[in-house]
């Protein structure tokens, strides 16, 4: 049995754990906050601009000459998977997810005899994926730096992109985030944005004759860029307010089995005091007795 | 009949400006510019780098715009942009800031013609505001 000096000890250690843990749950509670109304004030930019899309492809003519970035290049050899996670830890399950359904997806293409190419946003990602995928990953970012998740982040990621389609280093791009449901729940997307893929049922919606200027293929060649760096936006920012949630959550656990732990080592803590006492007491009573 | 219709602005951060009071807006298309008053034909267009004029009950404002979509349906204006300045409080500081990263660019050499085009454009609006 531990000795009392021990136990008080761990006591004070677990306390100053747990006041760390509660303390990092605000945080990320006041951050969540702020994450969350931003991902709601982000949404009708990426709702507007996939709707003006929508409404562009089906109103395009020439099928054949549709811009690359909407038809794709017509083959499925290389794929390449930007994984977003996040930069800092400690906050439960949220990197693990979106690695967990980015492996599954990974071994699928590698299955098939495809090539992988890897760009991981985010520190934690890359550190996850090294050791399986390490030659596949071709590019990391990290914003580390940037306070906030802003627009022009998520546009130099949209242009690493763009470029290297551009080039022709990939034919199918996809993207793995978390998406922000609530608190407890985030769920782990992934979600092509080259081709783009417009879900067939949207597309009876009702379409209007617009009038285009300048002509429709040139804006949506101009418009189609645009639309990855939102899509990219998009998912970094639902993939903030998912960590904060997630953050939020597992200090939660953390500082409630802290408190259980306390309460646990407290009463271990009596009780060797009060052994301790009446072990005393027998020695004072039987050398009384003796004499 | 009033002749006002609604229109938004919305930057990627979040939903910028929205009336439903204006008049007449004036935006800078990419083949010359544009004032779109009330039951004009539906159109999409795109913006290079100018200034947005729009006229309402309430008065007169000009934005500084950097790029965007405009789409006009039913009444209803929605201008898609990254970057949009306030002309009323502008900040000097940040106007030369963007002034000179779009001279670097110039600057570059494997610039097409395209992109030269809109930053001879930026740089010009920029140097009439400042």
């Amino acid at each position: 049995m531990a000795s009392l000096d021990d136990l008080k000890k761990r006591i004070s250690s677990v306390k100053s754990t747990q006041k760390i843990t509660k303390a990092m749950k605000m945080v990320a509670a006041a951050k969540l906050r702020r994450a969350q109304e931003s991902a709601e004030k982000g949404r009708p930019y990426s709702d507007k601009m996939n709707n003006i899309i929508l409404n562009l492809s089906t109103g395009i003519s020439d099928v054949d000459n549709a811009p690359k970035l909407l038809s794709g290049t017509g083959e499925d050899k290389i794929h390449l998977c930007v994984v977003m996670t996040s930069d800092r830890g400690l906050c439960g399950g949220f990197n693990t997810n979106i690695i967990k359904k980015a492996k599954l997806y990974f071994q699928k293409i590698l299955d098939e005899g495809k090539t992988l190419k890897i760009i991981t946003v985010g520190t934690k990602g890359y550190d996850q994926l090294k050791r399986l995928y390490g030659d596949n990953i071709i590019e990391r970012i990290s914003f580390k730096e940037s306070k906030n998740v802003n627009y022009f982040d998520a546009d130099k990621v949209g242009k690493i992109v763009i470029e290297k389609f551009d080039k022709k280093e990939f034919d199918v791009c996809a993207i793995f985030y978390n998406q922000f449901k609530n608190v407890i729940t985030q769920i782990p997307q992934e979600q092509q944005i080259i081709p783009l893929k417009t879900s067939e049922n949207e597309q009876n919606s009702s379409v209007d004759n617009y009038e285009f200027e300048p002509e429709e293929d040139e804006i949506l060649s101009n418009l189609l860029p645009k639309n990855i760096s939102t899509q990219i936006f998009k998912a970094m920012l639902e993939n903030s307010a998912s960590e904060q949630g997630s953050r939020m959550s597992a200090m939660d656990n953390a500082t409630r089995n802290a408190g259980e732990m306390v309460d646990k080592l407290t009463i271990e803590y009596n009780r060797s005091r009060q052994a301790a006492i009446t072990k005393e007491l027998i020695e004072i009573i039987s050398g009384a007795e003796s004499l | 009949m009033s002749e006002e219709y609604s229109m938004e602005i919305v930057n990627p951060e979040k939903s910028f400006l929205s009336k439903n009071d204006v008049t007449e807006v004036v935006v800078p298309a990419f083949e010359g510019e544009i004032g779109i008053l009330k039951d004009h034909i539906s159109i999409i267009s795109f913006l290079k780098p100018g200034i947005i004029k729009i006229f309402s009950k309430s008065g007169e404002e000009s934005f500084y715009v950097n790029d965007g979509i405009i789409e006009f349906k039913d009444n209803n204006l929605s201008i898609l942009t990254s970057l949009i300045l306030n002309l009323k409080d502008i900040d000097k500081e940040k106007i030369s800031e963007i002034q000179k990263s779009a001279e670097e660019e110039l600057n570059k050499s494997d610039i097409n013609d395209q992109e030269k085009y809109l930053l001879d454009q930026k740089l010009e609006v920029l140097k009439s505001i400042n």
